[in-house]
């Protein structure tokens, strides 16, 4: 309670320090170092004055040089970055010229340590390289078929255990042009609160009638679907023509993991159909990597559209979409991103050729299981460690997203500077992507940690939490206490 | 010793006011702005406690007084 009203307090005193910077700018006391209109546009409907202007220009401003740092190798376990400092409060940056070496990485999508420069994926899409050259210079349904496509949709097929599977260069555009191509106009999309932009993107693109269930509420879900099959579309009364349920395995910015049975058996009662995005959870789930419907245990047959990126777990680039070979084939000739985007890159597709080997064991070695098991005994270790510590984390149990509390806005950019000097990168998150007063620290696990790294990540945690008092959590966890297997969602305190 | 501690522990509580009113982000001049504010605020309400809180007490001792006993006090007429 405490903390909600403090929030409010540095949120208003920001807010006041605003309007006073803005009084200035407008009167040219003060020099106005953001984009204005030009002055014949002054007499124009005004294109800065919303909220999210306001916001950018005043708030985020100040705290803008923890975000987009340039990295200057590859994003594995430790990273270098290119310092920079800013003489002008992070209007504009100069590079110093130093390099920070070895940093602790914990904010890179590198669920099972995949991203590296040397190694079987990296060999065999060097070779590749040679091969077939980088570009493609096509698109899927013209040249751009190479035979590496064929081999790779077999193999995803098979992995995922569907009857076919197509991949896409691009994983957001996977969602936002294959959806439209699925639904349109007369039929009904219920997504969930928290989905990601690409599935919001596609659903309005498509122009069906969306309808919003709040995050992982099953009786939500459940009373839209009912009100949908009795009272049909709102000015007809006709029958949908289809119901399409859009949810997430884990969603990055909760951790928190679908309630797959129960959504299942609802669209199974209700005759509906079922989207799945796999994008964090697909190698990062599972007792063998294979996503959140393993881990639940149920059939992949039940889920309608399996969809993933190769992005997170098998450090390439690029989505995919599984299912039934009809619904495949329609989209190889229907869909937008066939028909008119650049098909993937062939290094590419050696990479993540070897990485699905590799984790489902084709290739004789034990890598990909000691890798799987590696990553759910780190999520394990960290989160126990990390709420053991005080900390409010959210999320279930067994995801490698571990989103921390951070509450105030001036915490946003002091966690992001403490934590770089002291050699850690992390990936602090505020406003647009989450509500304002529940701004958060992201940390991504890997399979590529050590202990050792964890240990000193979890030491340095610590320490800044002391120092800016973060440890809001009221409860005092009895260590080992296993939580039963229905608390699929967060909020450790009532705050 | 424990100087050094109570230093060291002013110094965390200081940036825990800081941190909580963003002024870890302002730029010099608005902390100027923002500290002198406050801490004109903080003298003013410090100044008008001292000068009226016990003049509001000896009036509060007497109400209560005249409540349960029933005796005027001499010094009753303090207030002009």
């Amino acid at each position: 309670m405490l903390v909600a009203v403090l929030t409010y307090v540095g949120y208003g005193v920001l807010t006041l320090f605003g309007y006073l910077r803005d009084f200035m700018r407008q009167w040219k006391i003060e020099k106005c170092q953001n984009a204005t209109e030009r002055e014949e546009q002054k007499d124009f409907v005004p294109l800065y004055q919303d909220f999210e202007n306001f916001y950018n220009r005043n708030l985020y401003m100040r705290i803008r040089d923890s975000w987009n740092r340039p990295i200057c190798s590859v994003p594995g376990a430790k990273v270098d970055m290119m310092e920079r400092v800013s003489h002008d409060y992070n209007w504009t940056f100069t590079y110093t010229g130093r390099v920070i070496k070895d940093i602790i990485n914990m904010g890179s999508y590198n669920y099972l340590g995949f991203a590296q420069k040397a190694g079987t994926c990296q060999e065999a899409a060097a070779k590749v390289l040679s091969q077939y050259g980088a570009g493609v210079c096509s698109t899927r349904q013209e040249m751009g078929n190479l035979d590496k496509h064929e081999e790779l949709e077999k193999l995803v097929a098979r992995f995922l255990g569907v009857e076919s599977a197509m991949a896409y260069g691009m994983g957001f555009a996977t969602n936002s042009m294959n959806i439209p191509a699925l639904v349109g106009k007369g039929c009904l999309i219920l997504s969930d609160e928290l989905n990601h932009a690409s599935l919001v993107l596609g659903a309005r693109l498509s122009g069906a009638t969306i309808r919003i269930f709040k995050h992982n509420n099953m009786q939500s879900l459940e009373k839209l679907l009912k009100d949908a099959i009795v009272h049909g579309q709102p000015r007809t009364r006709r029958p949908w023509k289809k119901i399409l349920i859009l949810v997430e395995g884990i969603y990055s910015m909760e951790g928190s993991i679908v309630r797959l049975p129960e959504v299942i058996a609802l669209k199974k009662k209700y005759k509906s159909y079922l989207y799945l995005d796999e994008a964090h959870s697909i190698g990062a789930l599972g007792p063998t990597g294979r996503g959140v419907v393993e881990y639940f245990g149920l059939s992949p047959e039940d889920v309608d559209v399996m969809m993933g990126t190769f992005t997170k777990s098998f450090g390439a680039a690029g989505g995919y979409i599984g299912g039934k070979k009809e619904l495949i084939d329609y989209l190889r000739t229907y869909s937008h991103s066939a028909v008119y985007a650049t098909s993937l890159s062939p290094p590419v597709v050696e990479q993540i050729i070897t990485s699905m080997k590799c984790i489902m064991g084709e290739d004789g070695t034990n890598v990909g299981k000691a890798r799987v098991q590696q990553l759910a005994e780190n999520t394990r270790y960290f989160r126990r460690r990390l709420k053991e510590m005080g900390f409010i984390i959210y999320g279930n149990e067994d995801s490698p997203v571990v989103p921390l509390m951070l509450y105030m806005p001036a915490k946003i950019g002091a966690f992001g500077r403490e934590m770089l000097k002291r050699n850690i990168g992390v990936v602090v998150v505020g406003f647009p992507a989450t509500p304002i007063i529940e701004s958060r620290a992201r940390f991504c696990l890997s399979a590529a940690h050590t202990k050792e790294m964890l240990d000193t990540a979890l030491k340095e945690i610590n320490e800044v939490g002391d120092l800016l008092q973060l440890k809001y959590s009221r409860h005092r966890l009895v260590p080992l206490l296993d939580r039963p297997f229905d608390e699929t969602t967060y909020e450790e305190t009532e705050d | 010793m424990d100087i050094k501690s109570m230093k060291y522990y002013l110094y965390w509580l200081y940036c825990q006011f800081e941190l909580i009113t963003c002024s870890y982000l302002m730029e010099p001049w608005e902390k100027l702005l923002f500290y002198s504010f406050n801490i004109t605020m903080l003298v003013m309400v410090l100044y008008i406690a001292y000068i009226f809180v016990p003049v509001h007490i000896t009036m509060a001792f007497q109400f209560f007084l005249h409540l349960f006993g029933n005796q005027h006090e001499n010094t009753v007429s303090i207030v002009k």
